[in-house]
């Protein structure tokens, strides 16, 4: 049993990744707020329950999730979008094989990922169906296990490993296209 | 070099990339494939790019927490504290 008292002091170092992830979630700073403030007051009243010594962050993320499955994405009606145009693996990797030949260094193509600002990769990855855009955020952003995020989304394994595939491969394609934009990678040919 | 051996190895590592690159590998399967990694440049340039890629998106999706934020939530806490069912207590 955790202590009540201690709440504060226990959750207060994930406030900025919960932040960041109910960013990405809403895409909107103001219901982000909204999101994060809701988390807190239902984790704080549930306190009793979590079990101390488990993992803490996951359970967060948990609450986070149902909350904003439950309030948000209901309120503003979004559609469950589970549609996801297929694309093919590797796919920045080998739109920038003709770059890093012509530059004649490996470090090239970590170049061109560097030379993404902040805000185009958010927007890459905000452009990502629900499912996928939160599957690779509690992968590759929050470096949740496999396992945690089946529990934090409630879906069987198989289905994040899923949606991790195809949603990574859709970032790919959307960085690709910021990238294109910018004239830091060729067009397609 | 070019075996169909070799062939095999390779196709193996990407299949399991990014299972190795999310640490949900056995220890066994991590080092046959960190041996081929070892012998083969192509693939380790593959998972370099997929690894980088990565910290990339990590650590650029990061956002600073208004400060009104952490206000909001203490006192949020606060008036839930000091207003408890006392339900909610056990």
């Amino acid at each position: 049993m955790a202590d009540q008292e201690r709440f504060a002091e226990d959750t207060e170092q994930f406030v900025g990744s919960l932040y960041s992830a109910a960013l990405r979630m809403t895409r909107n700073p103001a219901d982000a707020e909204d999101l994060v403030q809701e988390t807190y007051l239902k984790a704080y009243r549930a306190y009793g329950t979590f079990k101390a010594g488990t993992n803490l962050k996951a359970w967060l993320y948990r609450i986070l999730t149902n909350t904003f499955i439950n309030t948000y994405r209901s309120k503003r009606r979004h559609p469950e979008e589970t549609e996801l145009e297929d694309g093919e693996d590797f796919y920045l990797f080998h739109r920038l094989g003709g770059l890093e030949a012509a530059a004649a260094g490996r470090s090239a193509e970590d170049e061109v990922l560097d030379s993404f600002t902040d805000d185009e990769v958010k927007q890459a990855l905000e452009s990502l169906p629900e499912a996928f855009r939160m599957a690779v955020l509690l992968a590759d952003v929050e470096g949740f296990s496999y396992k945690e995020i089946a529990e934090i989304m409630e879906v069987p394994i198989g289905t994040v490993m899923s949606r991790l595939h195809r949603g990574r491969r859709a970032l790919q394609k959307a960085l690709h296209q910021y990238g294109m934009a910018r004239g830091l990678v060729a067009a397609e040919p | 070099m070019g075996s169909s051996n070799n062939d095999e190895d390779c196709r193996e590592a990407l299949h399991r990339i990014y299972h190795f690159l999310d640490g949900e590998l056995t220890p066994e399967r991590r080092a046959e494939i960190e041996e081929h990694l070892n012998s083969c440049s192509p693939c380790l340039q593959m998972f370099g790019f997929e690894a980088e890629l990565r910290r990339v998106v990590a650590n650029k999706c990061r956002d600073s927490v208004p400060t009104s934020l952490r206000a909001r939530i203490a006192e949020s806490i606060n008036h839930e504290h000091e207003h408890a069912d006392p339900r909610a207590a056990t």
